[in-house]
């Protein structure tokens, strides 16, 4: 074999060890999946064969089969049809994401504005302030929002987990990414042409910077569908927890339900991770965004 | 003439910047800044009686065990798991860049970032559960190579507890690094390869000389991000192991979310004020040091 015939060959070789590199890490990513799926349309009796050693203590492994022996939508049915508690959640999850997401919108998208347009003094202080705002840890605030959220009798009601988020900087931030990108002249332009600035902000600003804004809602719904901390600190009432708490209350001895619960969880998201994908990617190379 | 324009340029610019911050401020103050505020005056307090004590409150927390433990935990969890991601993702966008494809595998590094923690935790139980999947793979291999028998470690149960949190941690949060290692790469001009390229730089000095020098400001914005993202690692930990786990595992969050439960707001407050200022210098000085370099 002659030595360019050889290297050839390593090359082949590299590339493909490159790809195996690359694969196995995409395996781990849809083993869950597919662990899951199979899990809620398996019947219970199956279920429990292939789960048995988590109840009992001998020392035989768990087991799995790909496809179940009787596919069965009996747990579907049985959330949809037969669980009402399961509906609440769902629509308190819903009403709670779409609400935070709302205000953001609301609240956060002009504040954005303000930051990535007028050149005010304090203003960079400000909105340093902002960052790091947005980068503190919720246990870190958790005694703070409890105070203010006791001291308005918020507690124990969805306020008390819509209205911080809110006013969360996070959206802050990867909007102002999304203004910043749009050049300074049109709206020095605009501005000659005598529009106010309102207008301009609605004009122009809102239908440009619309990946900065719509990246901040995927992200952010992502981030509150699958909120846990804050309703376990300031919820009671079980009635009014969202979806993501309800799952880890399901037991082992329940476990097609888990399964099912899962999916039905699932589902927003991935809907929204595939609409939203694109944004998924802009909002999270603005996060990395220097000021 | 001018420099009166100019002032009433300065002077509207001000009053639209204020009008368009104005409700999310107003926000910021009541529901973040003045309460945190009130935390700080708190944490020199006692609970009930709001007597003021000095800094008894620091002294409680700073020799309690509870906490000495957790800090170390996270302290030791931040340390492995950045430069683990960070590393991890940058091997893993190297190549990716260079593919066609790179979009698919993207989107599907990415998809962790969607699934619901409750869904995942699930999944985590069954693979490292004592008699899960984990251990079944590795007793097939143990059998297949004839080098060792039945597995049976409990993961969850044992100190390993702590690299599973990692494990999952990574999962996770690996398509989000990956993406930005991605932008910095894509934004490196290609001129500047393509130059290198025709002074006959292999591809390994194009990775050594150009390509990695130039996403030193990646590298800043990755940290900084990751290390948000890692205190979210409260929620698989929580619900993996509840709200006493192996103390291997017990983190900073668990610590605030149980002297929240047992109303210790003393204590939390002067913690509070110690996490809290510690990572605003820690903020402060990376982004003081990034600046100095570029």
């Amino acid at each position: 074999m002659s030595l360019h015939n050889c290297m050839a060959r390593w090359k082949d070789i590299k590339k493909g060890i490159t790809v195996l590199l690359i694969m196995i890490p995409t395996l781990l990513v849809c083993l869950p999946i597919i662990l899951l799926v199979t899990g809620s349309v398996m019947s219970n009796g199956e279920l429990r064969q292939h789960l048995s050693p988590v109840f009992s203590d001998a020392l035989d492994y768990i087991s799995w089969q790909v496809v179940p022996d009787y596919p069965t939508f009996e747990n579907y049915s049985k959330l949809l049809f037969m669980t009402p508690q399961f509906f609440i959640l769902f629509w308190n999850s819903i009403k709670m994401v779409g609400c935070i997401l709302a205000g953001q919108l609301l609240v956060g998208v002009p504040a954005a504005w303000a930051f990535a347009v007028y050149r005010v003094k304090g203003s960079r202080a400000l909105f340093a302030l902002y960052v790091v705002l947005m980068l503190l840890p919720f246990q870190v605030m958790m005694l703070s929002s409890y105070l203010v959220l006791n001291r308005l009798g918020m507690l124990d009601t969805q306020q008390a987990i819509i209205l911080p988020a809110v006013f969360s900087t996070f959206p802050v931030f990867l909007t102002y990414g999304g203004f910043r990108c749009i050049p300074m002249q049109l709206f020095e332009a605009a501005r000659i042409d005598g529009a106010g600035e309102l207008r301009i902000f609605c004009k122009i600003g809102l239908p440009l910077g619309k990946s900065g804004l719509l990246s901040a809602m995927v992200l952010g719904f992502l981030e509150y569908w699958n909120m846990m901390e804050q309703p376990m600190a300031f919820l009671e009432d079980k009635s009014l927890w969202p979806l993501s708490l309800y799952l880890p209350e399901i037991t082992w001895a329940q476990a097609g339900y888990a399964f099912t619960t899962s999916i039905i969880t699932l589902i927003p998201a991935v809907f929204v991770f595939i609409w939203g994908q694109d944004y998924l990617e802009q909002g999270i190379i603005f996060s990395g965004l220097k000021e | 003439m001018k420099a009166k324009r100019r002032i009433a340029k300065v002077h509207k610019d001000t009053r639209a910047f204020f009008l368009f911050l104005l409700p999310s401020l107003f926000g910021v103050l009541i529901f973040v800044l003045l309460p945190f505020l009130d935390v700080f005056v708190r944490s020199f307090q006692t609970v009930v009686t709001k007597q003021f004590v000095g800094f008894k409150n620091y002294g409680t927390i700073f020799s309690n065990q509870a906490f000495q433990l957790a800090v170390k935990n996270t302290v030791r969890f931040t340390f492995v798991c950045i430069p683990l991601l960070v590393v991890i993702g940058l091997l893993i966008a190297l190549p990716v860049s260079k593919m066609k494809s790179a979009g698919t595998i993207k989107s599907l590094y990415l998809f962790p970032l969607a699934m619901p923690t409750a869904t995942i935790v699930i999944v985590w139980k069954m693979v490292f559960y004592k008699q899960g999947f984990l251990n079944l793979i590795l007793t097939q291999l143990g059998e297949w190579t004839g080098l060792w028998g039945e597995v049976h470690f409990d993961y969850l149960g044992s100190s390993a507890s702590f690299w599973v949190l990692v494990f999952s941690y990574i999962w996770k949060n690996a398509g989000y690094t990956i993406v930005l290692w991605l932008a910095g790469i894509l934004g490196i001009p290609n001129e500047l390869l393509e130059a290198a390229r025709v002074d006959g730089a292999s591809e390994r000095q194009c990775t050594m000389k150009i390509i990695l020098p130039n996403l030193k400001g990646s590298l800043y914005t990755i940290v900084i991000l990751s290390f948000l993202n890692s205190f979210k690692i409260y929620r698989e930990a929580y619900l993996v192991a509840g709200a006493y786990p192996e103390q291997d595992m017990y983190l900073l969050q668990h610590l605030f979310n149980n002297w929240f439960v047992n109303l210790d707001f003393d204590k939390m407050a002067a913690a509070a004020v110690c996490v809290g200022g510690f990572l605003f210098v820690v903020i402060m000085l990376l982004q003081r040091v990034w600046d100095n370099k570029t």
